[in-house]
């Protein structure tokens, strides 16, 4: 008989190796269902997890790639993930990274053509206040009417998808277009455009961003009163009001916070990797970037981790997709399996588990 | 009585790190009522636990009328005629006193019979009963005439009370006693858990003490002194803490028509509470569990706010001052929940030092936290007050119950308030311990400070209080001095037997 | 407002509000054993495929809709083992359902796409079905329009007068008194975890075999979402769930029937209004604060594990 008895404090060890354990769960489950699916298990994990980085022939191409995905990923789950701790759960990111996108493109292309290098500071901000706003719509509702922010912060994730599909077939559709849906494209703009800094690496604006956001967060946790106060509010809701901590200042905070940084993150791609707004802009990172906060434990350099690792899972799902016809939605269930196997893993770093005869009835 | 009922014959039960029992014996006759005496973590409620099923033992065995009883479920113990009376964890506030009942019982019969039966066992032992009331919205003595009634449905042979009277006022634990003795001349063999010692002279025919898990003695109760008993069950003379009054003319704090609304469906609210309190005095506010005692520490503490002008400290008015701002002040709290709101269990006590001292110990100027200063506030905290731990990075769920009241005693004492607000102070912790931290109380009154403690221990609220009121639905009495204070004064303003009267108009 | 019938309004409001209907009951037992599962999309999702997939293969609908509550109770397990034997977090885990379900269900429905199910026939009433108005509104439709508001009957009469039931009530009212009791906590929460799962995939194979009736990746669109929401509209009660889902079916039928008429008023707002109105009803709702605290299960979310 096996059962769990509760450890008096959680074990520092396996705070760090349950997501290397569920890393490795998943690439053999993973590997199973490659199987399954009649590719063989060995060269699909090399291909997701080896050859986007080394490879001679793809790697020169596909290494840069790693920094494109992983900056908004790791952008995001920062945000997050200050929510999670606090117990304010927005999992609507994707809605305020395409609301964000969308407002920042907005104002950007009401200024075309101007030549300013203020432009594309200009819509960093509006894209970020974007993001906020959106996230402000559960964040009120929760503390003026205490609706449950999962559930309305998730379903505007489908009200955003509308508005981007009505934003790129009308308002911001490029009038030089040829009636194409689609806005102007931000990289052929050089005001506006998000470039590669560095060639050959990746690094954009929005890595930039992140980046910062890691430091920020990780200051802010270990340093900042805030940042105590977001983990007292996680850890001990009712300790935390003892403590003094405005529960209504703290979901507004963390609920803006993310929002502003999905919404940035929003706005960094649409001016650089993709380019313009278009209907299928909306590209799942505000999703993903939830398994990317809780595979990286909440915590800003496991977040900084996870991303890459995550955005290796994308690079490398889509040159499995190309190179052995693995369907793209594999590597999503891929994904999905990953988050169960942190999950199920993470009862090590709360509870021992004991073999022996139960002393429990 | 000379028949044997149950006999435990060497039970033993560890868990890690600790021996609950060791080779626990004793037995009951049929119909005698047995004390199991001993101090918080002797180790009572692990042995209760395994004669009702819900924890098996690793060694030792046990006899019923004679055959081998082992347990598996508590099912099993109740179809055997065994059943308990919690103290704590048992009932389902959102259904109502039939659906509670009838979810301790295997085969309940059908609601409107059932509903007949509770009425009239309820009114035969003189503890009537309403049977489709919401249970949460019972008072604590109500609460436990339902667990009573749940067991006496089932003609148990052997009743089992884990510290009934904790919740009780003194006119109902007369009631009770009614009851218990009704029941024990009808042949039911009744094992009652206590560490109040007149209550086990007054009722019982035997008693088992129990000490760090061992069976150090037995006796029989109206034979033997409170205080041997008390020894045997401490295992060293007690020490009184020195009383003085220390109370001056000066009122330092001031509550002038205090009105709070119940914040959950089942909570109290507080209703015009007018109360000074002179610099030096300690003020005690008694009262049975759920009479408002959470929410009238929240409006000091400021984790409920009110309106301006209802609450004063030496000319500022509070009351509508969020909780760190009081701290600057200099009004400190501890609540009664050690783990999860005075403390905040998974983070270690350097954080949970920070958790009320941040302001008044300067740990955060400009926002930004000065852990080092941090880390000496927390282990001078660990050092005065004696808190048993390795360093002070370890979690506070790691310590024991009396360890880490004295950890938040101490962190709110160290931190020099003017207005202390403590309530259940010593609430689960060993004689010692409770000592020390009365000691500490009257020490900080004598310093100058308002101190109101809230306890449901009337003993120890006149062991150190100079003057006593006392919390009834949400009212508070009007304040009495201590001295002179008989047992049936403190029983009235605690509400008397009063709630008898509200279920018998139910009817 | 001209072409649209209102008895084929009220008639296809039945059908909308079927799939809905189905995974918010479910979701209700769910939620009154205490446990929060956020999975319902992820499980709708898996019971759409799972129901389309094995409709087409045996060329029995039936069949496809058991395998759809298969599909469904067998992704719940997952949720089952996670959270109440791993003791995993309920919203993370209920997330990872959904992220999980939906990736799973486009794996297995690639060879899928554009194949028409075989069709779920309409209950024959005979002579009744002619009563006009009353025929073609309530009796024209197929099994499961009847099953699901035999389902809300059921579960209502399981937890007012059952002692499963009861049993059931007090474990989310709290755990800790009913494992004190000696109920199987665990137990008693992973049998509601499968049977929401099973309801939530029947309810997404009403989707893909007869609303739609075609599959298509994320089909589901969020009716997962508006389910969980439905249990709060619905204050935790069936009758008012199933209220909850109808006016919300109501909603879908009429701003779809008003863009087929060409009604002067934005596609977009015509189509997000069902979530508009869903986080309105929310609000509504939960605005009241100590109702919300008296209805809903008062351990629901929290984490069980016996200490003693």
């Amino acid at each position: 008989m096996i059962r769990l008895e509760k450890r008096p404090m959680p074990s520092r060890l396996w705070t760090v190796l349950t997501p290397i354990v569920a890393v490795l769960g998943t690439m053999v489950a993973g590997g199973l269902m490659f199987a399954l699916l009649g590719k063989d298990p060995f060269e699909a994990i090399r291909t997701i997890f080896y050859d986007p980085l080394f490879n001679d022939q793809f790697a020169a191409y596909s290494r840069p790639q790693l920094l494109v995905k992983a900056g908004p990923l790791i952008l995001i789950a920062i945000g997050l993930s200050l929510g999670f701790r606090a117990g304010v759960w927005n999992i609507g990111a994707e809605g305020q990274y395409i609301i964000g996108a969308l407002c920042g493109a907005g104002v950007g292309l009401a200024l075309y053509p101007s030549e300013s290098f203020l432009v594309l500071p200009l819509m960093v901000a509006v894209g970020a206040l974007g993001g906020w706003a959106w996230a402000m719509i559960p964040a009120v509702l929760k503390t003026r009417f205490n609706t449950n922010e999962i559930l309305v912060s998730l379903l505007l994730v489908y009200v955003a998808e509308q508005l981007l599909a009505s934003a790129s077939l009308g308002l911001l559709r490029n009038p030089d277009g040829g009636g194409f849906p689609g806005s102007r494209n931000f990289q052929q703009w050089e005001a506006a455009a998000n470039p590669e800094l560095i060639s050959g690496t990746g690094m954009h604006w929005g890595v930039v961003a992140a980046f910062i956001a890691v430091i920020g967060a990780y200051t802010m946790l270990s340093k900042h009163m805030l940042g105590f106060q977001i983990r007292l509010t996680g850890s001990a809701p009712r300790a935390a009001r003892f403590a003094g901590v405005n529960p209504v200042r703290l979901v507004l905070i963390c609920l803006g916070l993310s929002g502003a940084l999905a919404g940035m993150a929003g706005l960094f791609e649409v001016t650089g990797p993709a380019g313009q707004i278009s209907i299928d802009f909306g590209s799942g990172y505000g999703f993903t970037a939830i398994i990317v906060a809780f595979l990286g434990r909440l915590h800003p350099i496991g977040i900084l981790l996870a991303g890459l690792l995550m955005a290796l899972t994308y690079i490398g799902g889509e040159l499995s997709q190309f190179m052995l016809g693995v369907p793209a939605a594999a590597i999503q269930a891929f994904q999905g399996m990953l988050l169960f196997f942190l999950l199920a893993v993470d009862v090590l770093s709360n509870y021992r588990v004991r073999i022996g005869k139960p002393g429990v009835a | 009585m000379s028949d044997t009922l149950l006999a435990l014959d060497g039970l033993t039960k560890a868990y890690p790190g600790v021996i609950a029992n060791d080779d626990v014996s004793f037995s009951i006759g049929v119909g005698e009522v047995h004390a199991l005496l001993g101090e918080n973590g002797a180790g009572k409620s692990t042995l209760v636990k395994m004669i009702y099923g819900l924890v098996k033992p690793d060694a030792g065995k046990m006899t019923l009328h004679g055959d081998a009883y082992a347990p598996g479920r508590p099912s099993e113990a109740r179809s055997l005629g065994v059943a308990m009376v919690f103290q704590h964890f048992s009932l389902f506030e959102a259904l109502d006193v039939a659906e509670n009942i009838a979810l301790g019982m295997e085969n309940p019969p059908k609601r409107r019979e059932l509903a007949a039966r509770i009425r009239e066992v309820s009114n035969a032992y003189g503890l009537p009963l309403d049977p489709g009331r919401l249970v949460g919205e019972l008072s604590a003595g109500e609460r436990q005439r339902v667990e009573i009634i749940r067991c006496l449905l089932q003609n148990p042979r052997l009743l089992i009370m884990d510290e009934p009277t904790s919740v009780l006022t003194p006119q109902e634990v007369d009631i009770l006693f009614g009851t218990l003795r009704k029941l024990s001349a009808e042949g039911t063999a009744i094992l009652y858990i206590s560490h109040k010692l007149d209550e086990i002279r007054a009722l019982c025919d035997a008693a088992t003490v129990l000490r760090r898990g061992k069976v150090v003695g037995t006796c029989v109760p109206r034979e033997t002194t409170a205080r041997d008993m008390a020894e045997l069950m401490v295992g060293s003379t007690l020490h009184t803490p020195e009383r003085r009054s220390t109370a001056s003319e000066d009122v330092l704090l001031e509550l002038r028509k205090v009105s709070l609304p119940a914040a959950t469906p089942f909570g109290t609210s507080l209703h015009d509470i007018s109360l000074s309190v002179h610099a030096g005095e300690v003020m005690g506010i008694g009262g049975v569990a759920g009479n408002g005692q959470d929410e009238f520490l929240s409006v000091l503490s400021g984790e409920s706010l009110l309106a301006p002008g209802h609450i004063w400290v030496a000319g500022d008015d509070i009351g509508a001052q969020p909780p760190q701002t009081r701290r600057g002040i200099g009004v400190l709290a501890a609540p009664e929940e050690r783990l999860g709101h005075a403390a905040a269990p998974d983070m270690s006590l350097v954080e949970n030092a920070l958790l009320t001292g941040s302001v008044r110990q300067k740990l955060a100027p400009n926002g930004f936290v000065n852990w080092s200063a941090t880390r000496v506030f927390a282990e001078k905290v660990i050092a005065d007050y004696d808190v048993r731990t390795p360093n002070a990075d370890v979690a506070a769920r790691a310590l024991s119950g009396g360890n880490l009241q004295k950890f938040v005693i101490g962190r709110e004492i160290l931190q020099a308030p003017r207005v202390l607000v403590v309530n259940q102070p010593t609430w689960g912790v060993d004689a010692a311990a409770a000592a020390s931290i009365r000691q500490a109380l009257l020490d900080l009154a004598e310093q100058g400070a308002a101190v109101i403690v809230i306890s449901q221990d009337l003993d120890e609220l006149m062991e150190i209080a100079d003057r006593f009121a006392a919390l009834n639905g949400g009212r508070l009495t009007d304040p009495r001095p201590t001295q002179g204070l008989t047992i049936d004064e403190i029983g009235l303003m605690m509400g008397g037997a009063h709630d008898m009267e509200v279920a018998h108009a139910a009817q | 407002m001209a072409g649209i019938s209102i008895e084929l309004l009220l008639a296809s409001l039945m059908v909308a509000a079927t799939p809905i209907l189905f995974a918010a009951l479910g979701e209700m037992v769910v939620e009154k054993s205490g446990v929060l599962n956020l999975g319902v999309e992820g499980m709708m999702i898996t019971g759409a495929i799972c129901g389309f997939a094995v409709a087409v293969e045996t060329g029995s609908p039936t069949l496809g809709f058991i395998g759809a509550a298969l599909g469904g109770a067998g992704l719940s397990l997952i949720f089952a083992f996670l959270t109440q034997v791993l003791l995993s977090n309920q919203v993370a885990t209920g997330l990872a359902l959904t992220l999980f379900g939906l990736g799973f269900s486009a794996l297995i429905g690639q060879g899928y796409v554009g194949i028409k199910p075989p069709a779920t026939p309409d209950i024959n009433f005979g002579a009744v079905s002619d009563i006009p108005f009353i025929g073609p509104v309530l009796l024209s439709h197929d099994v499961l329009v009847y099953l699901a508001i035999a389902m809300t009957a059921g579960v209502w009469a399981f937890l007012k007068f059952t002692r499963a039931g009861l049993i059931l009530r007090a474990v989310g009212e709290s755990h800790d008194a009913a494992h004190a009791l000696g109920y199987k906590v665990v137990l008693i929460r992973s049998a509601a975890i499968v049977f929401g799962g099973a309801l939530a995939g029947l309810g997404g194979a009403y989707v893909s075999l007869v609303r739609v009736p075609q599959w298509t990746e994320g089909m589901t669109a969020g009716a997962g979402w508006i389910a969980l929401a439905l249990v709060v509209f619905g204050a935790w009660r069936p009758w008012r769930v199933l209220l909850g889902a109808y006016l919300f079916g109501g909603i879908t039928v009429l701003q779809l029937n008003l863009q087929a008429a060409g009604v002067r008023v934005p596609v977009e707002l015509l189509s997000i209004s069902p979530y508009l109105v869903t986080i309105l009803v929310l609000v509504i709702m939960s605005s009241d604060r100590r109702r919300v605290a008296m209805n809903a299960p008062a351990a629901l979310g929290r984490v069980f594990h016996a200490s003693s």
